[in-house]
C-alpha cells in the first residue's frame, strides 16, 4: 500500500476506497510535544487540502489539511486522551482520522514518499 | 536603510554553554537577543524530571549588576518598590524597578551581599535599559557596575536538588533557607548559592565566573539525577506556579497593581512611580490579571481574546499545556467585573475557542518550593 504526501506534512494510505489520514514523522518532530489534537465530527464532509483537524503542541497550534476529498467515517478517540501518540508513532498508530475518498484521481496532487523525502531535505 | 543594516548587524549573544547545548543536541532558537537552548530531550520529559528529579538550566544570559556603597546616601533605596536597606545580609527580595507612570521596567531580584554590597539580578533582554534607569536614579560617583558578562548563573531545580548539591558541595548547602543565599567556594571560585528558582521546586540558582560555568554544569550533569532543561520546560513550570514572564505578562506598560503583583510594593516607602501608583489605586484598575483553567487539553496562547458574558474583556498574556493538571491553563488580563474566582471565560482566537474559568494560584500546589 503506496503513502502519499502533501506539502503541508499529511500523510495518507488508501485501502479498499477508504483513506486513513495522519501527519508526518517530520511534522511531529518540528512541533515536538503533542498536547492536543481537535479530532474532526465523524460524517463531515471534506475537500482536497481542505482543514481537517486541529493539533497542538506545547510549541506551536495548527491545522491539519486532508490530502484527499470524502466523508470522515472514523476518528482516532485514542489521541484524546493520548495525543502523545501522534509523537511515538506519527505514521502508525498516531492516525487522525479514515476518510472515505470521493475521487482517487486526486492523488496525482500528492507527493509519492520520494518525492517528499527530497521536499523535506529542501527545507532544512 | 540604516535600520536594516543595524538589525543585519546585530547578532545573537551566546553563553559559555553554547557548545555544551549543540554536543547534547538541544534545540537552539533567538531568545531575548540570545541564541538559547529550548529543549533537550523534550519539554514534557524534561518538565517531569524537574518536578520529580533535578533539571538543570543554563542561565548564563540574565543579567548581574553590582553596587557598593552607601545604599540609602547613593539613592538606591528609593530605586526599587522594596526596600533593599531592609533586606538582611545573606537574603534577597524580589521586586520591580518602575518607570515615572508605574509601569515595570523590569522585575528583578536584589542579593544584599554585605552591608554595603548588593547584587541584582535582571532579565536577560532588558540588561541595557535596567541599567541606564538605575544609573540615572544613582547619585553620579555611585559604584555601580554591569557584571553580566563575567557572571555565570546555572539554576539546579527540583526535590533532589539539594541532594544533588550537598553530594557535589557538601553540607553547607542543607542550612540555605528559601530567599536566603550563601556565599562558598564552587570550583576554586567565589561562588552564591542561592536558594531560589522559577520552577515552584526545591532549587538553587548558583552565581559563579562566568569562565566557570562549562565545569560547572559538566560537574552537575555527571550525577546521573541531573538532566539538563531548557527554556521550554522552564516557562512550563513557571506558568504552572502563576509566575509572570516579562515581555509577556508585564510589561512598561502595565503597573504591579493591575498585574496583582501588589503583594510586592511597599508603599511606607519613596520609589519611582509610587506617586502614579497611588494615583491608579484612588481612580480603581480598569483591568485585573486572572489566572484560569481550561476545561480540556487545548492551550490558551499570548494574544488569544478573552470573553465573557459574550463580549471581549481581555486578552492572555501567557497559556500553556499543564502536564501536571492535563489542561490548559494561562494568565490574562480581564476588566475587573470578570476578575472573581469562579467567573466562567470563553478563550478565542479565529476558529479556536475554549472554555474556562478564573482560579487561585498557584495551578499547580505539590510542588517541592519549601520543603
Amino acid at each position: 500500500m503506496d503513502t502519499y504526501f502533501t506539502k503541508e506534512h499529511e500523510w495518507v494510505k488508501i485501502k479498499e476506497g477508504i483513506a486513513s489520514v495522519g501527519i508526518t514523522e517530520y511534522a511531529a518532530h518540528q512541533l515536538g510535544d503533542i498536547t492536543f489534537v481537535e479530532l474532526p465530527q465523524e460524517g463531515k464532509v471534506v475537500k482536497q487540502f481542505e482543514a481537517l483537524a486541529g493539533i497542538e503542541s506545547v510549541k506551536a497550534a495548527s491545522d491539519i489539511y486532508t490530502p484527499v476529498s470524502g466523508q470522515v467515517v472514523k476518528v482516532n478517540t485514542a489521541l484524546e486522551d493520548r495525543p502523545e501518540i501522534v509523537n511515538e508513532a506519527a505514521e502508525d498508530a498516531g492516525w487522525i482520522a479514515w476518510v472515505k475518498v470521493a475521487d482517487e484521481s486526486e492523488l496525482k496532487n500528492l507527493m509519492n514518499r520520494e518525492q517528499y523525502e527530497a521536499y523535506v531535505k529542501g527545507l532544512e | 536603510m540604516l535600520d536594516v543594516t543595524e538589525n543585519a548587524m546585530e547578532e545573537l549573544k551566546s553563553t559559555p554553554l553554547l557548545r555544551e547545548h549543540e554536543k547534547l543536541k538541544a534545540l537552539i532558537a533567538p531568545f531575548g537577543g540570545w541564541n538559547m537552548p529550548i529543549q533537550y530531550e523534550g519539554i514534557i520529559a524534561e518538565h517531569r524530571w524537574c518536578r520529580e528529579k533535578a533539571a538543570l538550566f543554563d542561565i548564563c544570559h540574565m543579567g548581574e549588576f553590582r553596587f557598593r556603597g552607601d545604599i540609602t546616601a547613593s539613592g538606591l533605596e528609593n530605586v526599587f518598590t522594596f526596600s533593599v536597606k531592609g533586606i538582611p545580609v545573606g537574603r534577597s527580595r524580589y521586586g520591580f524597578l518602575l518607570n515615572e507612570q508605574g509601569g515595570v521596567i523590569d522585575d528583578l531580584i536584589v542579593f544584599r551581599l554585605a552591608e554595603d554590597e548588593v547584587m541584582i539580578v535582571v532579565n536577560a533582554a532588558t540588561i541595557d535599559k535596567d541599567f541606564a534607569a538605575i544609573r540615572s536614579r544613582l547619585k553620579p560617583d555611585a559604584n555601580f557596575l554591569d557584571i553580566s558578562a563575567a557572571t555565570g548563573k546555572l539554576d539546579l531545580q527540583g526535590p533532589l536538588s539539594r541532594d544533588v548539591l550537598i553530594k557535589a558541595f557538601g553540607g553547607e548547602i542543607q542550612t540555605i533557607p528559601y530567599f536566603k543565599f550563601i556565599r562558598m567556594n564552587i570550583l576554586g571560585a567565589d561562588a552564591i548559592v542561592s536558594r531560589t528558582g522559577y520552577t515552584g521546586e526545591l532549587g538553587y540558582e548558583i552565581f559563579l565566573p562566568a569562565e566557570k560555568a562549562v565545569e560547572l554544569w559538566t560537574l552537575l550533569l555527571k550525577d546521573e539525577r541531573v538532566k539538563p532543561a531548557g527554556l521550554g520546560a522552564r516557562d512550563v513550570l513557571r506558568l504552572e506556579m502563576g509566575y509572570s514572564l516579562y515581555g509577556s505578562d508585564i510589561d512598561e506598560e502595565t503597573d504591579p497593581l493591575e498585574a496583582g503583583l501588589s503583594a510586592f510594593v511597599n508603599f511606607d516607602k519613596e520609589f519611582t512611580g509610587k506617586q502614579a501608583l497611588l494615583q491608579r489605586q484612588r481612580d480603581g484598575v480598569q483591568r485585573v490579571k486572572v489566572a484560569f483553567q481550561v476545561n480540556s487539553r487545548r492551550s490558551p496562547r499570548h494574544h488569544y481574546e478573552i470573553v465573557h458574558d459574550g463580549t471581549v474583556t481581555g486578552s492572555v498574556t501567557s497559556g500553556v499545556f499543564s502536564p501536571m493538571l492535563g489542561c490548559g491553563i494561562g494568565l490574562g488580563f480581564v476588566k475587573p467585573e470578570a476578575a472573581a474566582v469562579g467567573t466562567p471565560l470563553t478563550i478565542r482566537h479565529g476558529n479556536v475557542s475554549m472554555e474556562a474559568a478564573v482560579v487561585e494560584l498557584p495551578f499547580y500546589k505539590g510542588g517541592s518550593l519549601r520543603k
